[in-house]
């Protein structure tokens, strides 16, 4: 008796290290089309494409498991550029996840906040500051605008804003559109 | 003379600069209040060093250079700060941004200035400081820090400084009235960014339709003994010449490299009032608070050059000068041909606003546009050799990477191909929009990098936390075993003494 369980021990250990050799000596650099793909989206991290993240989307993405026109965020081009990537069809958006909006900001609305630090747990980025029972702020540069900070919030002090233009982040309008938009008012 | 060279394309246009060149440059009466954006320059804002309620003297400093890329901003008369806020700047899209807001006294009392006499006696890295320092950045319309400019690093040798005086573009005439006029201050200025640059020679650039702005330079020039290696070199009309690559190639017939810089042709080019500015500040040690503004067009009575406080609302220089604007017809900032639109005249006037030309058609053809008939007028007239109608296709169909390829960033938006186009296409419009569209997707491709960068540290802390409270879990089971077996052992122990 006492034997038998030692030569499986003694067998289990050997394989073991072995595995472990193995997994060390023909490590596999990630997986470059999931690499690839990953870079594609917009890195938003807020599950609307019904993962837990852009990276196991992209995973699955790869994977073949699901279609490519999941992510909100990055709308029509990431959509877009994902199929140039893996040479199929451009989909229109499904509308099952979410519909494409334009950037937004989260902002804590300080004189509500409680610091219950729950929002800070949500945050996929670490872009909220803040410590239990003191104010919490967004750090705007960071936020992704994903808002999982929303549901948590026991005071519902946390708003989406929308992204201010200024000059420094300004684009030129499309002249073709200009150009429709005075036809239309005619 | 040396032989000139020329580039290609380019169009001859009607100067239209007769009318504001009557009268001598004047002074614009100091407004009430002055709204300082702090950014009017190429590069990082500047960050505000006085608070609201501060008592401010003329030239003093009220925000610091911020970054290598930055310059710093000054208060052009004395008074009172009033406000730090967001307030709209002159800018194509008629947005806000962040200002320092003075209400003046009227004493228009100056700081204390620290000049010096001989620049000699300054090293070539503390003339370049004082310039940053002076907030000066280049007078020509776009605002890039003048110190940067001065300093080629070591990596280069200059052996030429070309002062830019052509002021191709129509309507524009505050480099011929500042030559005309202060002559003697420009090549002050000339001087010492010759000795910080240490060239050997300096060619002072002007357009053969500025005969009083010639005469004026080559007489100051003959009163200064040493300057043997500046000359006035005087170059044919044609619209673009006073842009940087067109104008090297016209001076030196040699092109500047693709994605290249003038300095790796041994080249510096600087806007003759930024060498005014530059002597200024050295000499006298004025900072740059003002600037001669070109305010003309057909609905200005009084059109002419003025010299303005930065941040003078645009609407009490139009009246200085009588002009009847119709309140919604857009007006310029610039010139017909590289100007942009206004549609509010409470706008300050700021270093990089070198006219307001308000009645004149602006190039806009917006609601005309007929489709391209690939007669090839847009490439013949290019000055940068690109090909505009395959940008223009590109660019309407947001190829983007396409629009690389034909090598949109050397478009110099100069506006020729939309100027000659049968089909009234808004060229340059477009050219706008796709830049402006690649340099966002760029930034946006390091924002989620960042964002992912974030995330996967956040994952990685969290699992090894996670590991963390598992391993400390187990410890304290162990702990509490080992101590249960303890007791248990101390309890037996005691049963069995008991049992004794
Ligand atoms: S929907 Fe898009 S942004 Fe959101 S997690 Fe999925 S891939 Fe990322
Ligand atoms: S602050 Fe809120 S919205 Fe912004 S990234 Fe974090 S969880 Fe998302
Ligand atoms: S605007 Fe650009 S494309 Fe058009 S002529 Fe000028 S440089 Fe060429
Ligand atoms: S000039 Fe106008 S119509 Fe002619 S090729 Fe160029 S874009 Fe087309």
């Amino acid at each position: 008796m006492l034997s038998a369980i030692l030569a499986i021990t003694l067998l289990a250990l050997i394989f073991g290290l072995i595995l472990g050799f193995a997994s060390v000596r023909f490590k596999v650099e990630g997986d470059p089309i999931v690499e690839q793909i990953d870079k594609l989206l917009p890195q938003t991290q807020c599950g609307q494409c019904s993962f837990a993240g852009c990276k196991p989307y992209a995973e699955a993405i790869a994977a073949g498991d699901v279609d490519i026109n999941r992510c909100p965020p990055g709308g029509e081009a990431t959509i877009q550029a994902l199929a140039n990537l893996l040479e199929v069809e451009v989909k229109p958006l499904d509308d099952e996840c979410g519909v494409e909006k334009p950037k937004m900001l989260a902002v804590i609305d300080e004189d509500r906040c409680i610091g219950c630090t729950l929002c800070i747990q949500a945050c996929p980025v670490d872009a909220i500051l803040g410590a239990a029972k003191q104010m919490h702020t967004v750090i705007a540069d960071e936020c992704t605008g994903c808002e999982l900070c929303l549901p948590p919030c026991p005071v519902d002090c946390i708003d989406m804003v929308t992204v201010t233009s200024s000059p420094t982040n300004w684009r030129w309008p499309n002249p073709t559109e200009l150009t429709t938009q005075y036809k239309e008012q005619q | 003379m040396t032989q000139l060279g020329s580039f290609p394309g380019g169009l001859l246009l009607d100067g239209q600069k007769r009318r504001s060149t009557q009268t001598a440059i004047r002074t614009t009466p100091i407004s009430k209040k002055l709204i300082l954006p702090m950014q009017q320059h190429i590069g990082e804002a500047a960050q505000e060093v006085v608070s609201i309620g501060d008592k401010v003297l003329k030239g003093q400093k009220i925000a610091q250079a911020n970054g290598h890329m930055s310059v710093c901003l000054h208060a052009p008369s004395s008074g009172t700060v009033t406000a730090i806020d967001k307030q709209p700047v002159p800018h194509p899209s008629g947005l806000s941004a962040p200002c320092i807001t003075i209400e003046t006294d009227g004493e228009d009392r100056w700081i204390k200035r620290q000049g010096v006499a001989d620049y000699s006696q300054l090293s070539d890295h503390e003339i370049r400081q004082r310039i940053r320092d002076a907030g000066i950045v280049g007078l020509g319309g776009a605002g890039f820090p003048s110190f940067i400019k001065l300093n080629p690093g070591i990596h280069h040798v200059i052996d030429t400084l070309i002062l830019n005086g052509a002021e191709c573009e129509p309507y524009i005439t505050c480099d011929d009235m500042i030559m005309r006029e202060r002559a003697k201050g420009i090549i002050e200025g000339i001087i010492i960014m010759r000795y910080a640059l240490r060239v050997t020679q300096c060619i002072i650039a002007i357009e053969d339709n500025k005969p009083e702005a010639i005469v004026a330079m080559e007489s100051a020039l003959e009163k200064y003994p040493e300057t043997d290696t500046i000359k006035v070199v005087v170059i044919p009309t044609r619209y673009p010449t006073g842009s940087e690559k067109q104008l090297i190639e016209v001076i030196t017939q040699k092109q500047v490299p693709k994605n290249g810089l003038p300095l790796d042709l041994g080249i510096v080019l600087h806007n003759v009032a930024t060498a005014y500015a530059i002597g200024r500040a050295i000499i006298h040690g004025e900072p740059l608070i003002s600037r001669i503004v070109t305010v003309t067009g057909t609905d200005v009575k009084h059109a002419g050059n003025c010299e303005t406080l930065f941040g003078t609302p645009i609407s009490e220089l139009l009246n200085f000068c009588n002009t009847h604007r119709h309140k919604d017809v857009p007006f310029v900032m610039g010139g017909p041909m590289m100007g942009y639109n206004l549609t509010a005249d409470d706008l300050p006037v700021i270093k990089t606003s070198n006219c307001i030309l308000v009645g004149v058609d602006n190039t806009s053809h917006q609601s005309t546009a007929m489709p391209c008939i690939r007669c090839g007028d847009c490439a013949v007239a290019c000055p940068a050799s690109l090909l505009p109608q395959q940008l223009y296709w590109y660019s309407r169909a947001k190829d983007l990477d396409k629009t690389r390829e034909y090598n949109l960033f050397d478009c110099i938006e100069c506006g020729c191909c939309s100027y000659v186009c049968p089909s009234e296409i808004p060229l340059v419009d477009y050219f706008r929009f796709a830049k402006t569209e690649i340099m966002h997707k760029q930034q946006e491709h390091q924002k989620s990098d960042i964002a992912r960068q974030r995330h996967e540290n956040r994952q990685a802390r969290l699992e090894h936390e996670k590991a963390e409270k598992e391993r400390r879990h187990l410890q304290r089971k162990l702990a509490l075993a080992a101590t249960q077996s303890n007791k248990e052992k101390a309890a037996t122990g005691n049963n069995v003494g008991e049992n004794k």
